[in-house]
């Protein structure tokens, strides 16, 4: 600034020093206990040179969670909740700004109250409803008397069922299902001038040839930030994985860090667990250094 | 904001927004509606259709001293958390934005806890804070017994809270470091010919112009603790020990899928639904009287 403060100065390193601490002891801790055998990560203290078993725990904790399969589901599942993010908020927010029509601002009020009550909170009922994402369709063919007129009309039954548990669409759709890249998508056309519409318009475009040609290019930026943030949340839920997925095989990598947590007779094995750990948080740490810039920007721009 | 040129099919405007609105009709607003529908019903025990039942699953739910132990230890959990993470993120993102030496090397590292997950950070943190092996268990070892949270509730609950605040840094420092680069440089730097020193003008001037960021973290804060708090709970403690950090997420959990209390774990979903609505307008009615104060 425009002043010297070497006293100030100095405090202020020291507390941002202590602030580096506290963000990276955790890492550290679990690195180093992650090379150490059984018998050491149980000292105490625990030594903090590291020793020579860091890849049989990894390989250990790989063979115990099953994470070959568990991480290709992991990253299926984050890159297909973050490119349906991507995809679907842009197309939503694309109608709610660029169309009129009658219901609009209702439409727009009803995909934004979506971001006040979160997965966790509704946890139960939207468990039923992955039990058969139809039903909703076949209650209110029920009430509407549409099935009565159909079986009686025709002698079949309307019975619609699709179940999604234990499916990756019942991974992926539910957590698609919030306002977050919508509203940043929002926000973001907004932004664009006017002129640009009309222009285009005048050229005989019509709404299609827009987005694709005109929107879709200029939101990159954001869709990138949007990309970023999602595939990290999607990577790092827990709860609804963890209802859905009871058959092994569709099972993600975060759920897994349950089979890892050491049992509580004989010595715990906590090199394999934080071996597991580490394998578990370093993609989307990955991501995140990698994307830093852009993962910044959309958060602060979509204000969740 | 209106938009001047616009296109005018209906068609085409409604076929863009449908696949949200068929997403957000089954997956949200469906659920939601049940929940509210079994909520003031009772499943039969031989099937046969719920019944109406009213309020009572209310009443039965707050005059039941488990649910009400949840919800203070909830807003525990939530308060604690959220003090300490956001006045840590506070601290240190007002000292990095003075751009000392090493402040590239700030920025990015004290952002880095916000990329883990929290059930990964909880079981990081369970063996850290265990208390017969990691760092903290050097503490026993020159006074045993002193710490330990899979016996000691209070114990218990600091392990939670230290492992949710150290991911929420890393968030709030974002918030925070990007609201202080939107004050003028021009105001701090008037404040400091007028012979302001930096501790002055971080009380006088940036602590006042952040009040927008510091209400909007509060609330995502509070709300977050509700939700991630879960993954963090459910590696680390499960409710115990004694119930000491069951918070009310993981008692809807343990309740409707443990317990297959669906009417039970429906009613505290309503609740807790109606706390966060609350919460949420609550912000969006302050940061629209901030709005017009730019």
């Amino acid at each position: 600034m425009v002043e010297r403060t070497p006293v100030f100065d100095a405090i202020c390193q020291a507390i941002l020093f202590l602030g580096l601490l506290i963000a990276l002891v955790p890492f550290a801790i679990v690195i180093i206990a992650a090379t150490h055998d059984i018998r050491t990560v149980n000292t105490v203290p625990m030594p903090l040179v590291p020793g020579h078993d860091l890849y049989a725990n990894l390989a250990e904790a790989w063979q115990r969670a099953d994470l070959g399969r568990k991480l290709f589901n992991s990253v299926l599942f984050a890159t297909a909740v973050a490119c349906g993010k991507v995809i679907l908020s842009a197309m939503a927010a694309f109608s709610i700004v660029y169309f009129r029509f009658p219901g609009r601002s209702a439409l727009f009020w009803a995909i934004f109250v979506t971001l006040m009550l979160p997965l966790e909170v509704r946890i139960v009922p939207t468990y039923a409803v992955a039990a058969n994402a139809l039903a909703p369709f076949q209650a209110i063919l029920n009430v509407t008397g549409i099935t009565w007129l159909v079986q009686t009309v025709s002698g079949i039954e309307v019975k619609l069922e699709w179940g999604l548990l234990n499916s990756y669409p019942g991974l992926i759709l539910p957590l698609v299902a919030t306002a977050t890249g919508t509203f940043l998508y929002r926000q973001f056309y907004l932004t664009i001038p006017d002129e640009l519409a009309e222009a285009a318009k005048m050229d005989g475009s019509g709404p299609v040839r827009f987005f694709v040609d005109m929107l879709l290019p200029l939101s990159r930026p954001n869709m990138i930030a949007l990309f970023t943030i999602m595939f990290v949340w999607a990577w790092n839920q827990y709860l609804w994985p963890l209802l859905v997925t009871t058959d092994p095989n569709f099972g993600i990598a975060v759920t897994e860090l349950r089979s890892l947590i050491p049992s509580e007779f004989g010595l715990p094995d906590w090199n394999v667990a934080m071996a597991g750990t580490l394998i578990i948080m370093v993609p989307p740490l990955i991501v995140v250094i990698l994307m830093q810039r852009w993962f910044v920007r959309g958060l602060i721009s979509t204000e969740k | 904001m209106e938009k001047r040129a616009t296109f005018s099919s209906t068609t085409i405007g409604l076929l863009f927004v449908a696949p949200m609105l068929v997403l957000i009709f089954v997956f949200f607003y469906w659920p939601s509606g049940q929940a509210l529908y079994w909520a003031f019903t009772l499943e039969q025990p031989w099937g046969g259709g719920n019944q109406w039942v009213g309020f009572q699953n209310f009443q039965q739910l707050l005059a039941d001293p488990v649910y009400w132990n949840s919800v203070i230890r909830s807003l525990v959990f939530a308060l604690s958390s959220t003090v300490i993470a956001m006045g840590l993120a506070l601290v240190l993102a007002l000292f990095t934005d003075r751009e000392l030496r090493f402040h590239r090397a700030y920025r990015s590292v004290l952002v880095w806890p916000y990329a883990i997950a929290a059930p990964a950070l909880g079981l990081a943190f369970r063996f850290i804070l265990a208390p017969e092996a990691g760092l903290l268990s050097v503490i026993n070892h020159l006074s045993p017994g002193l710490w330990n949270p899979a016996l000691d509730g209070t114990d218990a609950m600091i392990a939670i809270v230290i492992a949710f605040s150290w991911k929420y840094i890393g968030y709030n420092f974002i918030f925070f470091l990007s609201a202080l680069a939107s004050i003028p440089r021009s105001l701090t730097e008037a404040a400091a010919m007028d012979g302001a020193g930096p501790a002055r003008r971080i009380l006088d001037i940036q602590l006042p112009l952040l009040t927008p960021t510091l209400f909007f973290l509060l609330v995502i804060n509070i709300t977050e603790s509700f939700q991630d708090s879960f993954g963090i709970v459910d590696i680390m403690t499960q409710g115990g020990p004694a119930r000491a950090t069951e918070l009310m997420v993981y008692k809807i959990y343990f309740d409707g899928f443990k317990g297959l209390d669906y009417s039970g774990a429906a009613a505290q979903s309503i609740i807790l639904m109606l706390l966060v609505i609350m919460l949420t307008v609550v912000q969006f009615r302050f940061i629209e009287r901030r709005v017009h104060y730019k």
